[in-house]
């Protein structure tokens, strides 16, 4: 019974977040539009997309070999089951135990990695760009990534998400300098790894300071839409890493029961909000950087997430 | 077993020396690969049956050759079974591969006597146990591969390759002479019996460990002594490229672990610190390197760089846990390289036969004038594809194990009670991350110019896919990257016996654990299942793929690349590697490589095109090797005169040396 209760839970998450993802894409859209005086498109857009570009054609470019049209499946594939590992709502998921942070973070590099290979397929000039320097940005954003996880690991002992989240929860952890720290960090490599701005703009279509959106130009239809829907569950991830580690409260865990898991499916829901606002007003309160700026950007980050660990050995120690 | 195995030894020199009788005939090319197929696939059930046997023992072996006093001692223990596994493993593939692969051979004799002593060589190094066969075996083993990379010596750089190998490959020997030397100690007990049994004193034991890391990491390709590898490695023939990077560098390994974690006695934990951070340094500058070349060979072997730096991170935390008495964490890490050693030898065997394949298609190692093979050799680039994925640490591929297991032994070093190693190791972990990320940039550069895109020369345009048994040795070790990464804990479980002999510990086994989990030291502390992953994925991937040919529209038409309107043609404005690597030449290469980009562009109105021209120095060459060979040149002018004397002066200067050398005997004792 308890098996089954916990296989339904970890089925139900990974409708949940493929459910949600859209939404709250739609939410920061919206309200971006909203701050900048804009009426904007409506909240769900992002679903109306999917479905129009569901029922379009491919337009397959005539260099575009197997790999390009098998890309998209594994993209989604992995990003969706990397979403569906993180604890949203509850933490204690069944399969949680297959992988811990690093994993999660190796999964979204081999989403990345083929998505970086389906934009050379064609032979382009734009398709290189962005995958060059997607790469050149995953090279920094993922020791910044670890050195969180370094930092948080030290604190929880663990690199399970579930027991990280507990960990951070109960009293003894506190207040820390190296916490703050982290989430600086943390929140740094997630406006990279989802082509926010400061480092890319998710609104662009026609600049040449575009990386995601160069990538995946040779993309239509069913394609488009698969590889859209896996940056909307990344972007999803990241807020849900971010809730689950540093703002844990409200968390369900596995030995409770229904109502426990309802009130934790409202508490997640507003996170989300919250965290689809902060993003919307810091997106339109700063300016896109150059592009050769983002290392500058991403080796803060790589330093924050190396000073907070470096500050726990010192505080720890005395 | 160790008698049979030496039989398979035997029966590689036989062939080698059948080879020489059969020259340049049409049958010798099969016929050797054969009997080296066979003698290394009978090593490896051999070793296997030997690392996996239930209760392990050492199993030895002298024979009356050699040094009259001594005579040739060979030991079968479970470091050197798991070794012998890599090696007859890799053995194996490059035999099967060249019996495809052997058949393009413009000059067979010069490469079929050689390639089964190479691999009779590295058997004999494993199994040596005494220091005068093993360093007999590893002269052997660098002998043979240095006459392998020299087999096509009319290119243009093989020679010089091949002389820079055979300088390094003296200096890493001499290193080791000396260290077993000073094991050995005054009563020139050469036996590795009888040096376990000796203790030797700190200073003793410090400089072994640095001897040891010169002479194996030279081999290896630790940095700074790595620049040999980049140029001797690409020379050889592919399948003797991949058995030099898969394989030779994991002799070179097994050396350093031998004299460190069995020979030496009990480390110190600085040793630790100094190892891992070599490693460190070594894996970061072997990737930037691998990312600012094009030429396919070279790229893989400068990975290889990357991958001995990943290998020794782990062996220096091995060492440091090990020092501090926590043999839970000196076996993850330990375990964590040795399974990374196994992994590299795969899949850098798989990467070679690849660039093989390319180069016999077309004839071409120079990425710049490839691309768009995936259209016209597809399976190639998929086993390519499955390689790439796996070295650059990618879910659900090998590689991503035995990197997270690597991880988590880093983040156990907040226990280590040394200062130094407390701030040194998180460092080391940003670098470790820093390398995987670079390796994924690094492959997709690789595979996405050479495979992808549009063709751009004639050679890439009319390739053909490679022959079948290439394919079947390639198809062989991309399986293996696949199953080593899924079901992990069964190799891991391989290697306890290994981790229990140098560590005293090692590895909860996966009988313990519920659906082949691996689990480095608790399961609320991290856990990864990679079967789990792969059928979450594999699942995840036909759920979509099933729903939307079900529901959603399944048509496709063929049109122009878009482009955002202004698709060219001309394959020439696609990016090459060059480009590909321009953003990370921009962040890192200013400081690796002083790299100085000059764009000299014509006047307006003129019609000549404008040229950027890009400069990338090797700074540890300028700042090592050049002044060591200037000062070499230097003192050979100056010593010159001494060939010059009259027989008094030399008799003057023989007397002089025997009394200075019996002073200092005397002094010394």
């Amino acid at each position: 019974m308890a098996i089954a209760l916990a296989l339904g839970v970890q089925l139900l998450q990974l409708a949940l977040v493929l459910v949600l993802a859209p939404l709250l894409t739609g939410l920061v859209r919206k309200l971006k539009a909203h701050l900048v005086g804009r009426q904007g498109p409506p909240l769900l857009q992002p679903y109306r997309d999917l479905a129009r570009l569901l029922r379009k054609e491919v337009v397959l470019a005539e260099s575009a070999s197997w790999l390009f049209r098998a890309a998209p499946y594994l993209i989604f594939a992995t990003t969706w089951v990397a979403a569906a590992l993180v604890p949203t709502f509850a933490t204690g998921l069944v399969f949680g135990y297959a992988a811990d942070v690093i994993a999660i973070v190796a999964l979204l590099g081999a989403a990345r990695f083929m998505l970086a290979l389906a934009g050379l397929d064609v032979g382009t000039s734009f398709g290189g760009i962005g995958s060059s320097r997607e790469m050149m940005i995953a090279s920094l954003a993922e020791p910044a990534m670890l050195m969180v996880v370094f930092t948080l690991s030290l604190l929880a002992g663990s690199t399970q998400l579930s027991s990280i989240a507990a960990a951070l929860q109960s009293p003894e952890v506190g207040l820390r300098v190296s916490l703050a720290l982290a989430l600086v960090a943390l929140i740094m490599v997630a406006l990279a790894e989802n082509a926010r701005i400061p480092v890319d703009n998710p609104a662009t279509h026609l600049e040449l300071t575009m990386v995601h959106e160069a990538m995946i130009l040779e993309y239509s239809g069913r394609h488009l839409a698969l590889i859209e829907a896996a940056s909307y569950l990344k972007l999803l991830l990241y807020v849900s890493l971010i809730a689950c580690v540093f703002f844990p409260w409200g968390l369900a865990s596995a030995a409770q029961g229904g109502g426990a898991y309802l009130s934790a499916a409202v508490v997640y829901i507003a996170k989300l909000g919250a965290a689809g606002f902060a993003l919307a007003v810091f997106e339109t309160a700063i300016a896109k950087m150059r592009v050769f700026r983002v290392s500058d950007f991403l080796g803060a980050a790589l330093m924050l997430g190396l000073l907070a660990a470096l500050l726990l050995f010192v505080t720890q120690a005395t | 077993m160790l008698a049979a195995l030496l039989g398979c030894v035997a029966l590689l020199l036989v062939a080698s020396v059948g080879a020489i009788a059969l020259a340049d005939r049409r049958l010798a090319t099969t016929a050797i690969y054969s009997v080296a197929l066979t003698a290394s696939v009978a090593g490896l059930l051999l070793a296997l049956a030997a690392l996996l046997a239930p209760a392990p023992v050492p199993a030895t072996l002298a024979l009356p050759i050699g040094l009259p006093w001594l005579g040739a001692h060979f030991r079968l223990d479970a470091l050197s079974a798991f070794f012998l596994v890599v090696a007859n493993l890799g053995g194996a593939a490059a035999s099967l591969y060249g019996l495809g692969y052997g058949r393009h051979e413009e000059a067979p004799a010069r490469v079929l006597p050689f390639f089964p002593a190479f691999l009779a060589a590295m058997n004999l190094v494993l199994v040596a146990d005494d220091a005068f066969s093993f360093l007999f075996s590893w002269e052997f083993m660098s002998l043979t591969s240095w006459a392998l990379v020299m087999a096509h010596h009319q290119r243009s750089g093989n020679a010089t390759a091949g002389y820079l190998y055979l300088l390094m490959a003296s200096f890493g020997t001499l290193a080791l002479i000396l260290a077993f030397g000073l094991l050995a100690g005054w009563s020139g007990a050469y036996d590795f019996a009888a040096i376990r049994t000796a203790s030797p004193s700190a200073l003793m034991g410090a400089a072994v460990l640095a001897l040891a890391l010169a002479g194996a990491g030279s081999k290896a390709g630790l940095v700074p002594l790595h620049v040999w590898l980049p140029l001797a490695h690409p020379a050889a023939p592919s399948h003797v490229s991949a058995l030099m990077s898969g394989v030779m560098t994991k002799v070179a390994v097994y050396g350093f672990v031998r004299i460190t974690f069995d020979l030496v006695g009990a480390p110190l934990w600085w040793w630790g610190a100094l190892v891992a951070l070599t490693g460190g340094i070594t894996a970061v500058m072997g990737v930037l390197h691998a990312l600012m070349e094009h030429d396919l060979k070279r790229l893989l072997a400068y990975h290889t760089v990357e991958n001995i730096g990943i290998i020794f991170i782990g062996l220096g935390l091995a060492l440091a846990f090990s020092a501090n008495e926590m043999p839970a964490a000196a076996a993850l890490a330990l375990t964590a390289a040795l399974f990374h050693v196994f992994n590299h030898s795969v899949f850098k065997s798989l990467l070679f036969f690849g660039a093989g394949a390319v180069l016999t298609a077309t004839g071409e190692r120079d990425m710049e004038r490839l691309g768009g093979l995936i259209h016209r050799m597809p399976r190639t680039a998929f086993l390519f594809l499955v390689g790439s994925a796996a070295i650059s640490a990618l879910p659900p591929f090998n590689g991503f194990v035995s990197e997270w297991l690597t991880f988590q032994a880093i983040l156990l070093s907040p226990a280590l009670p040394q200062w130094l190693l407390k701030f040194l190791v998180p460092a080391i972990g940003a670098l470790l991350a820093l390398s995987a990320a670079l390796a994924a940039a690094c492959f997709v550069k690789a595979f996405g110019v050479t495979f992808l895109g549009r063709a751009r020369s004639q050679v890439a345009r009319e390739a053909l896919e490679t022959d079948r048994c290439s394919l079947g040795a390639m198809f062989t070790l991309a399986a293996l990257c696949l199953v080593a990464g899924v079901l992990p804990a069964w190799f891991i479980d391989a290697l306890a016996p290994v981790a229990q002999a140098l560590t005293g510990s090692h590895l909860p086994e996966r009988h313990g654990l519920d659906w082949l989990t691996i689990v480095p030291i608790a399961q609320s502390r991290s856990s990864y299942n990679g079967l789990l992953l792969f059928v979450l994925i594999a699942f995840a991937a036909a759920l979509a793929a099933a729903a939307i040919h079900r529901f959603a529209s399944d048509r496709v038409r063929r049109a122009p690349a878009w482009d955002c309107g202004f698709p060219d043609p001309s394959p020439a404005t696609q990016y090459t590697a060059g480009s590909f690597s321009q953003p990370i030449r921009r962040v890192f290469g200013t400081v690796v490589f002083r790299a100085r980009e000059e764009v000299e562009m014509p006047a307006p109105g003129a019609t000549q095109s404008a040229r950027l021209h890009v400069q990338l120095r090797d700074v540890l060459w300028d700042t090592l090797y050049v002044p060591a060979a200037r000062a070499v040149a230097l003192a050979a002018d100056h010593l010159n005169a001494v060939q010059f004397l009259t027989i008094r002066a030399y008799l003057t200067l023989v007397f002089g040396a025997l009394v200075a050398l019996l002073a200092v005997l005397a002094i010394w004792q």
